[in-house]
């Protein structure tokens, strides 16, 4: 899942007009195309439901709740997320809105360092961390940052995938909160406010941020769906989330992972289009 | 600056590590190491060479075809009567671009897996979904979608005027996309074989999850180096193979950039 990829607004204006004969390729298409896209899940549900003997059942469904491991790894996965959300808003937000205000150079250096992530694919970024804390573990054995190293490894919470997710979000946070600030104008907002004599905190928290609510929304489910299905950092690196509990069930029962990525999908697809219909009302 | 900082320790630190191993030759022997392009060209040679071009041309064929398809589908949408259609296909489209990883995986492998449903419907036997063609087939599942979404405006910046001033002046169909579709479109189509082929070449999650190593790919390569039994040196291959895909991986960002910036020219 390396681009997360935004939906085109709809044109203006009426749809071209028809060409001779275009009608009976254009039916083709579609079709092979719905053939394409809707077989694949219409028939892994099928799959799920299907029982040994020809009749239809759930079971594997309900399997998953008491499926060894679920909740763990699920709640493992939305802790990181919402450590993600908010990691990756507080460091995004101050620094684009302080590129706007008062230092204006900082823009296309903000827009580098977003972009450097996409550059550098997921697979390479977890090799060098994993050879970075190795190192690190060996390298400063006798000092007290050694004892950091271990505790952003902590099994239960690692804090060292929190910052991988924050570099890998961080391209789609940037996005998303850089067209928010696009459509409205800060520095007049901020500068009214201030006149009238609103604290610093009450322009964040009562002015700016309402404004930017569709944007914050946008970035958080971003970095939410990312998190949520993201498997390569966190399989290399050998904690079991979500995505990589998934794999690991697949070993003993085929039909329970089906099921399981089917609802993981219909969790992520729910998301996302909750955040292209909040981006469809606002323009 | 705290995101520099942050950007700085997350970011700058493993990056540097892996330059660092990359050039770091490990003499077996002695166990001392000194800094050199030994593991670079090994990574250049086989096995490794395999991977890396295995996944070259995964990536290209999904890319070209995905390209192809996704326009075509683009243009029976956006010339389509009905704007329900079009509103359905480019929400499923934003939606199912960012369907990768694990769950696609499984989807098809209970469609056309070795117990798959369509795979005993139709007796297709084992092993159709786990080689270089399934992958492709899988690949596309988000590439095609990708494309839409990419080419999607360009199409729209055709204008039909265009068009209907090609028909008048007495030109054919062919000549239309000859001389004015296919030359406007030409930036955001490139742009959008090079996103897909970085999009299928960077994939991990679906590959490991799916065909395990019967397809040799360099980011599954990369992977066993890392978790499997790690020889004395071998680690640093890994390194330097992260680093081959970081400067395929700059490649693609070198060309998408500028032809998204041209693009972007005739879409106001």
């Amino acid at each position: 899942m390396a681009a997360v990829a935004v939906i085109p607004e709809a044109a203006a204006g009426p749809a071209a007009a028809t060409p001779r004969g275009g009608r009976v390729w254009r039916r083709l298409v579609l079709g092979l195309a719905a053939l394409y896209f809707a077989v694949p899940m219409a028939v892994s549900f099928w799959f799920t439901v299907r029982t040994g003997d020809g009749g239809l059942s759930l079971a594997a469904y309900g399997r998953i709740l008491s499926a060894p491991g679920f909740v763990p790894s699920l709640l493992l996965s939305l802790g990181l997320a919402a450590a993600t959300i908010t990691l990756v808003l507080l460091l995004t937000l101050p620094a684009m809105l302080a590129a706007r205000l008062g230092a204006p150079r900082l823009g296309p250096l903000l827009e580098v360092i977003a972009t450097l992530p996409l550059v550098v694919p997921p697979i390479t970024y977890v090799v060098g961390i994993g050879t970075a804390l190795r190192g690190g573990v060996d390298a400063l054995a006798a000092t007290p940052l050694w004892a950091t190293l271990i505790a952003i490894q902590d099994e239960r919470f690692p804090v060292v995938l929190v910052l991988a997710y924050v570099m890998l979000t961080l391209p789609f946070a940037h996005r998303s909160l850089d067209a928010g600030l696009r459509a409205i104008d800060v520095r007049t907002l901020v500068e009214a406010a201030r006149n009238l004599g609103a604290s610093w905190p009450h322009v964040l928290f009562r002015v700016i941020m309402p404004n930017l609510r569709p944007a914050l929304a946008g970035a958080s489910f971003l970095t939410l769906a990312l998190v949520m299905g993201e498997y390569t950092v966190a399989a290399l690196l050998g904690y079991q989330t979500f995505p990589v509990w998934i794999v690991t069930v697949s070993g003993n029962d085929g039909q329970l992972s089906v099921a399981l990525s089917i609802l993981s999908l219909l969790l992520i697809w729910s998301l996302l289009l909750t955040l292209s219909g909040a981006g469809r009302r606002r323009s | 600056m705290p995101l520099l900082t942050v950007v700085a320790v997350a970011f700058g630190i493993p990056v540097l590590t892996l330059l660092a191993g990359a050039f770091t030759v490990e003499d077996p022997a002695t166990g001392t190491s000194t800094f050199g392009t030994a593991n670079l060209s090994r990574s250049l040679q086989d096995p490794y060479l395999g991977t890396i071009s295995s996944s070259v041309r995964l990536s290209a064929v999904v890319a070209v075809a995905g390209a192809v398809a996704g326009t075509i589908l683009a243009q029976a949408v956006i010339t389509s009567r009905f704007r329900a259609l079009r509103e359905t296909v480019l929400t499923f489209s934003g939606v199912l671009a960012n369907f990768g990883g694990v769950p696609l995986a499984f989807v098809w492998i209970a469609t056309l897996g070795n117990s798959g449903v369509v795979t005993t419907m139709l007796g297709l036997g084992s092993g159709v979904l786990y080689n270089f063609w399934g992958l492709a087939l899988v690949y596309l599942y988000f590439s095609v979608p990708l494309m839409v979404l990419v080419v999607t405006p360009a199409l729209d910046g055709l204008r039909p005027q265009w068009r209907e001033a090609a028909y008048n002046s007495g030109a054919t169909t062919w000549q239309f996309w000859r001389h004015v579709g296919v030359p406007v479109l030409a930036p955001a189509l490139l742009g959008g074989v090079v996103l897909l082929f970085g999009g299928a070449f960077a994939a991990y999650a679906t590959a490991a999850a799916m065909v395990g190593s019967t397809v040799p790919l360099v980011t599954l390569q990369i992977a066993d180096a890392l978790t499997g039994d790690v020889l004395v040196g071998y680690e640093n291959i890994a390194l330097a193979l992260s680093l081959d895909m970081i400067v395929v991986a700059l490649l693609v960002m070198a060309v998408y950039l500028p032809l998204q910036r041209r693009s972007s020219r005739w879409l106001r």
